[in-house]
């Protein structure tokens, strides 16, 4: 009798809990937190920690080629207006996605560079995933590498991160899982051969093995909603976006890793 | 927009062993991969990797449909006068491209 009653209690305080948790908390403690990089096989490492060995740099490059190549109606560069991408660029990466004024929710970074060819450069946006995209998006990333992940913590923002997180938390799909389940419940376990790791986006867009390619957040995302069996969402759905920002706002603090390497 | 990483030492003390590292840009596409309609998708791969040093070959490799894309070729050479590395990849489809790097032996 005692025993049930404790553990009826113990449920008690657990959903109170989670009740009471805050927004965007981050629900894995920050000191336990690791980049997906620490889960990885010393040889996939050492792809990441070699710039001449990891293949994210040739989109890199391609990126740095685009940046400086002019396009649109207005043939302007993104180097007329916003220079050298080391100084202009640096930092960017690292509080995206940011909130727009005029379209009133947050884009990602590949939507804001978007942004700029349609508003900007009078030019038809890229395709998502396309080379040319990954590879802009690649190089403006670059230009964030070390620097601490630090979405905005605004007003304006917040519900979008709520938005996110509860995507993150609820049980979907045929498979009836959460995010959480695997990416906060049992991030130090393996999933077949995979470290499932703590879904953390350091890295992005990263060279994923598996891929044979550099893919974008969304990429990975859609892909472990597949294995959800459950509904997906479009490339720049609003979901999609908000469930990045949201795992932004839990890998706060972190060291960007663009270009990543990942299996 | 095909492109190349190379490491080469810019330096090296004669007699050094030293490792020559090369990234290039390539789909690798194996030609055993069939569309979602059913096609075949066609072959397109890098065939051949040669390196040259102040013209003569010093390093070839043949490349195959296994080998990943975004092929990566390390190897190891003697460093016994100054000169320059030319290096040559030579595909499907009439892909061709060609990288040098320079090195000065002390
Ligand atoms: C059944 C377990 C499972 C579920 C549920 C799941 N994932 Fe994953 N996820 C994985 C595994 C396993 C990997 C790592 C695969 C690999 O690269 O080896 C992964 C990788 C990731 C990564 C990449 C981390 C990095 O280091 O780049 C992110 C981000 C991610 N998941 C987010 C999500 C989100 C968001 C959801 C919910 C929509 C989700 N995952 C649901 C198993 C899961
Ligand atoms: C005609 C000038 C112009 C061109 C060309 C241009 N941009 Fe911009 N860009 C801006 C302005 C102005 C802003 C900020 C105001 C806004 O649009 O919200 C901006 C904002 C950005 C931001 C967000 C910066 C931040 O701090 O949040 C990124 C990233 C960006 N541009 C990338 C690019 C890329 C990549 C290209 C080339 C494809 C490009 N821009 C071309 C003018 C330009």
């Amino acid at each position: 009798m005692k025993s049930a009653g404790t553990i009826v209690a113990v449920a008690l305080l657990i959903a109170a809990g989670i009740a009471i948790a805050p927004l965007a908390a981050t629900e894995i403690p920050p000191a336990e937190r690791r980049s997906g990089y620490s889960f990885m096989a010393p040889d996939t490492k050492a792809i990441q920690d070699d710039d001449t060995a990891n293949p994210g740099m040739l989109w890199v490059l391609d990126g740095e080629a685009l940046w400086n190549s002019k396009a649109g109606a207005t043939g302007n560069a993104c180097a007329d207006c916003h220079n050298d991408a080391r100084a202009s660029m640096k930092g960017v990466a690292a509080r995206y996605p940011a909130y727009d004024k005029a379209l009133a929710r947050p884009v990602n970074l590949e939507q804001r560079i978007n942004l700029c060819r349609t508003r900007q450069q009078q030019a038809t946006p890229f395709a998502f995933e396309s080379r040319d995209l990954l590879a802009l998006t690649a190089f403006v990333a670059e230009q964030s590498r070390g620097a601490a992940i630090a979405p905005e913590a605004t007003a304006e923002l917040a519900p979008f991160v709520a938005k996110g997180r509860d995507f993150f938390m609820r049980r979907q799909g045929q498979l009836n899982l959460g995010c959480t389940n695997c990416h906060d419940d049992n991030w130090d376990k393996h999933l077949a051969g995979s470290a499932v790791t703590q879904a953390l986006p350091t890295g992005y867009p990263i060279y994923r093995l598996e891929w044979q390619s550099l893919g974008s957040l969304q990429r990975r995302l859609r892909n472990c909603i597949t294995g959800m069996r459950a509904q997906n969402y479009d490339y720049g759905a609003p979901e999609l976006v908000e469930l990045e920002l949201y795992l932004m706002t839990r890998a706060r603090g972190m060291p960007i890793e663009t270009p990543a390497v990942r299996p | 927009m095909a492109s190349a990483l190379i490491n080469v030492p810019k330096k090296a003390k004669r007699g050094e062993i030293i490792e020559i590292k090369t990234l290039m840009s390539h789909i690798m596409e194996t030609g055993y991969r069939h569309t979602a309609a059913g096609q075949l998708v066609p072959r397109d791969i890098i065939t051949s990797f040669t390196c040259r040093f102040n013209g003569a070959e010093i390093f070839r490799a043949d490349l195959f449909p296994a080998i990943a894309a975004n092929p990566f070729v390390t190897f190891f050479t003697i460093a016994n006068e100054s000169g320059k590395f030319d290096f040559e990849w030579i595909g499907d489809n009439g892909f061709t491209e060609t990288a040098s790097a320079a090195i000065s032996v002390e």
